[in-house]
């Protein structure tokens, strides 16, 4: 009968499947320096940290897209110095899919992520504290005390520009006029996108706004797509390369890696109030390597992490303290986009606030 | 069939291959363009976005991950699915809205929100089995469902099932012989476009296994292309191509393994010399 | 053809009977039920358990606010898309296919046109949607092309980025998906069908109205129906072109999902996607209906 030749079928699939997978995967040996370390003290000392780590062998990181504050150039840099595999698991995602990872794969979920602020202060009960031997160089506001989680790069937000298709920037509202015609994108979603979020406040910033009120933001963009200079795609590397964006609000770290594919990018940096945020690092409680997480982490803070993020274009959170004790890249210090105005960020309410307006208004004004 | 009809019959073909063929190629000829662009106005063009690929080691571990994938999902879809099909039209007919229905389940639903139910079911099997990429062959199966019901559905009706399985069992065959050697050599077309349909699939599932955090080759070639757009591109035209000539050489292995068997019965109206006299 | 009398036949095509002979008809299907209960049935219930899941315990808070004019919009958008990307889908399709169909089976035409479409069929995302952009978007070259030479097709706004630009993308994959499903039911025309007409005197369009249309609406239907499905679930494709918004329902499961900007709400995603698949259900409900009047004489 044929469900003999079903089941059969299936079975053969099943084992199929259980031998090939049996000679895959293995699970990880537990280090002596776990889960519990709270610093590298608490392991022994550095030196047994990366012992604990090397034997690790891996780590697991996620969102960490290759150009972004030159995390290509980190992980390279670190799978070069202490030998442990890194893997980059789903580089587009964003800060909630990286939470999510961690609450539901398990043991093959990331061991350290690098989020916005907003999911950093909802999801503390997911993140094991851990404090990096340079921490007292980070300002106490941005970290939080018991080391849950702790600021480790920044920017201030920007408009990079095509010099070569439309004329100098001078101001924000330059982009309503008429040479501007169906140029000026956004990086993201703005009711996805942390960084389309904080374009949308410096906007509202620009013309009479405030951190509290994102609503100028708002009603600029419907201006702007009124005049037909609004492009709704989504600006990636490849649609400025392509022209297809060729004016795009982003962090000016990530605006800066644009020159390689087309020679006439320009940054415009707002003056005034500038729009500025820093992403949080956190170990995973349930961190699958956990010596290898805090041997992740003690790198990024360490000078050779911390100066890679600067020759990214991106404000390291040690910056004070390299710069006074003089460890600080200073070809890369000078390659960083100046800031011409006062950086302010969102604090969490404020964020929340703007977020909700969006989603109740953006829709109409951009649809 | 008489001359003119002929005439008209070639004049539309004509003119639906060149309309048709113009539309699908010529996006990918754009891409294709996209992916020699040199760097600036002006600049030559370059072929370093392609040869970046080779450079890059873990896609071929990626590509070998797929392709078994691939293999495992089209042989438990047609283990799955035909001898169900087949069942439920000779035995069972009141169970076909609940088949059809199931089949068309997978595609309601958009897989960022299908694999939020699958991760639990997930979770427990990488935590008590294998965490092995294959086992992404299980939401496979699910995801083809839909396309290769419909494929096989459509090769089913086309042939009178009732009569084959009565005559065969009339001759004293069992139900195996009666869906693998008597059903099945009938509907090969629609069983080949099943396959071709599945492999498709896998070698082009990019969500599920980006969110099970397992590297297909999908998964490997959006993080290729993360660090240039030129690479990403090409990238992505040289997997189109990579899966267009694997699915020629499955189309060419079916048919030989077709012709293989005994010689066709002649009453097969397709072997008879009457192609351009279907309609 | 069936002789009547023969016991064997008798018993192999005898109606179901109860009692005894049920639970051996069940059986046949239990393996597939089984697997599409484990891997398909239960991350569903999971999905739907989870829309009726709130703050703490069930709730229909979820479903209270799906009444919202932006979401109901997006549904409106989304079956108004899928509706006429299906058709225009399954029309474009069929033609191709039927321009295959007449070919030589073994030929090489038709070999390279089947591995294309599977290939196409499931080419989608952010790669399909920079691949229109590169070609008619606001700098695509074709665009550039039909500006020199005075044609502005963006001259109302850049209607690519909207929903109407979307059903030309979606054409890229749903006509392919259209030929490798309905090819099949082509094939099964047999010649004898048109010799036939033709000697009772019936024209070209008779052939089609009363013998093959009504044999080949079956499979068309089903198919167009996978298109609807195919192009109401996508959501890659979408998200890369109308990034801003949630025009259509995916855009918005997936923008309550994954938002890092703190508006994340997984009950009310999972609520969007039941209503998703109560709408899939309707227009299958329908299409059963018309099924079943246009079969009757086939029996």
């Amino acid at each position: 009968m044929n469900w003999r030749y079903q089941i059969r079928g299936l079975g053969v699939a099943v084992a199929t499947l259980l031998v090939v997978a049996a000679c895959g995967s293995s699970n990880n040996s537990t280090a002596s320096c776990g889960a519990s370390a709270k610093s590298a003290a608490d392991c022994g000392g550095m030196s047994a940290l990366v012992t604990a780590a090397k034997k690790e062998g891996q780590l697991n990181v996620i969102a960490l897209p290759p150009n972004w504050a030159d995390y290509g150039q980190i992980i390279a840099a670190f799978q070069a110095k202490y030998g442990i595999t890194v893997n980059s698991a789903a580089p587009d995602d964003g800060s909630q899919q990286e939470v999510d990872a961690i609450k539901t794969l398990g043991t093959r979920g990331p061991d350290v992520i690098d989020v916005g602020p907003a999911v950093a202060l909802k999801n503390t009960d997911l993140y094991a504290p851990y404090q990096v031997s340079t921490w007292n160089d980070i300002p106490a506001a941005q970290k939080e005390p018991t080391g849950l989680w702790y600021e480790d790069y920044g920017g201030d937000m920007s408009i990079g520009y095509d010099s070569s298709k439309v004329p100098t920037i001078t101001s924000i509202n330059d982009l309503l006029g008429p040479n501007f015609k169906g140029k000026v994108a956004l990086p993201g979603n703005a009711l996805l996108s942390n960084q389309a979020v904080n374009s949308i406040m410096a906007v509202s910033l620009a013309n009479g706004g405030s951190l509290d009120d994102i609503s100028k933001g708002v009603d600029w963009f419907h201006k702007l797509k009124q005049n037909g200079n609004w492009v709704p795609v989504i600006g990636t590397t490849a649609t400025v390369k392509a022209g297809a964006t060729p004016v795009l609000f982003e962090w000016s770290y990530n605006a800066v890696t644009h020159v390689t594919d087309v020679p006439t990018w320009k940054l415009y940096l707002p003056s005034g109030n500038v729009v500025s945020s820093y992403y949080n690092q956190a170990v995973s409680k349930t961190a699958p390597h956990p010596a290898a997480a805090r041997l992740w982490e003690e790198y990024l803070y360490s000078n050779e992490g911390q100066n890679w993020f600067l020759k990214g274009g991106a404000i390291p959170i040690r910056i004070a303290a390299m710069t006074s004790a003089g460890t600080v890249d200073k070809a890369a210090l000078a390659a960083l986009p100046a800031t011409n105005g006062t950086p302010v960020s969102m604090s969490d309410t404020q964020s929340t606030a703007a977020s909700a307006y969006l989603a109740a208004h953006w829709a109409a004004a951009i649809g | 069939m008489n001359r003119s009809r002929r005439l008209k019959l070639q004049v539309f073909r004509v003119v639906v291959f060149v309309v048709m063929g113009a539309f699908f190629l010529v996006p990918i000829g754009a891409m294709f363009e996209f992916s020699t662009r040199g760097v600036g106005v002006g600049a030559p063009r370059t072929l370093v976005s392609w040869t970046t690929i080779a450079t890059y080691p873990d896609l071929v571990a990626a590509i070998v991950a797929s392709l078994e994938l691939a293999a495992i999902t089209s042989v438990a879809m047609l283990f799955l699915l035909l001898p169900t099909m087949i069942w439920v039209r000779l035995r069972v007919p009141r169970l076909n809205r609940v088949v059809e229905s199931l089949c068309l389940l997978p595609l309601t639903i958009p897989a960022i929100v299908l694999v939020v139910g699958l991760l639990p079911v997930y979770r427990w099997m990488s935590d008590n089995f294998s965490n092995s990429i294959l086992t992404l062959a299980f939401a496979y199966v699910i995801l083809v469902l839909p396309y290769t019901y419909r494929a096989l559905d459509a090769g089913l009706s086309a042939i009178n099932v009732k009569t084959l399985s009565e005559a065969a069992r009339s001759l004293g065959a069992g139900w195996g012989t009666v869906i693998f050697r008597v059903i099945a050599p009938n509907m090969s077309g629609a069983i080949l476009n099943a396959c071709l349909l599945s492999v498709a699939l896998v070698l082009g599932e990019f969500t599920f296994a980006n969110i099970l955090s397992y590297v297909n080759v999908q998964v490997a070639i959006n993080q290729l292309g993360q660090a240039n757009a030129g690479v990403s591109i090409a990238v992505s035209v040289a997997s189109l191509l990579f899966a267009f000539i694997l699915l020629m050489v499955l189309s060419f292995v079916g048919a030989a393994r077709r012709s293989l068997r005994s010689k066709p019965r002649a009453s097969d109206p397709r072997l008879e010399a009457v192609w351009g006299q279907k309609a | 053809m069936t002789a009547t009398g023969n016991p064997a036949i008798e018993s192999a095509r005898r109606p179901r009977e109860g009692g005894r002979r049920l639970p051996l008809h069940w059986v046949g299907v239990a393996p597939f039920l089984a697997y599409a209960g484990l891997f398909l049935l239960l991350p569903t219930g999971i999905v739907v358990a989870g829309a009726f899941t709130g703050n703490g315990g069930l709730t229909l808070s979820n479903f209270s606010t799906l009444n919202q004019q932006y979401l109901i919009k997006a549904f409106i958008s989304s079956i108004g898309l899928s509706a006429v990307s299906a058709v225009v889908g399954a029309a474009l399709g069929a033609l191709f296919a039927y321009a295959v169909a007449t070919g030589n089976p073994r030929g090489v035409l038709r070999r390279i046109v089947s591995s294309a479409c599977g290939v196409l069929a499931q080419f989608g995302g952010v790669t399909l949607a920079f691949a229109f952009i590169a070609t008619i978007g606001g700098a695509g070259f074709i665009t550039l092309w039909l500006q020199s030479h005075g044609i502005d097709p963006y001259a109302k706004g850049v209607w690519l980025y909207e929903v109407p630009g979307l059903v030309l993308v979606y054409a890229y994959f749903q006509i392919p998906l259209m030929v490798l499903v309905f090819l099949p039911a082509l094939d099964g025309i047999r010649p004898q069908w048109r010799e036939a007409t033709e000697s009772l005197g019936g024209s070209t369009w008779h052939y089609w109205r009363y013998v093959a249309g009504p044999l080949l609406l079956p499979a068309f239907l089903g198919a167009t129906l996978l298109l609807f499905a195919n192009a109401f679930s996508a959501y890659a494709t979408a998200a890369a072109l109308i990034s801003q918004g949630d025009p259509i329902v995916p855009i918005a499961i997936a923008n309550l999902l994954n938002s890092e900007i703190g508006i994340a709400e997984p009950g009310l995603a999972k609520a969007l996607a039941l209503g998703m698949i109560v709408i899939v259900a309707v227009v299958m409900t329908l299409y059963a209906v018309l099924q079943q009047r246009t079969a009757r004489w086939l029996r």
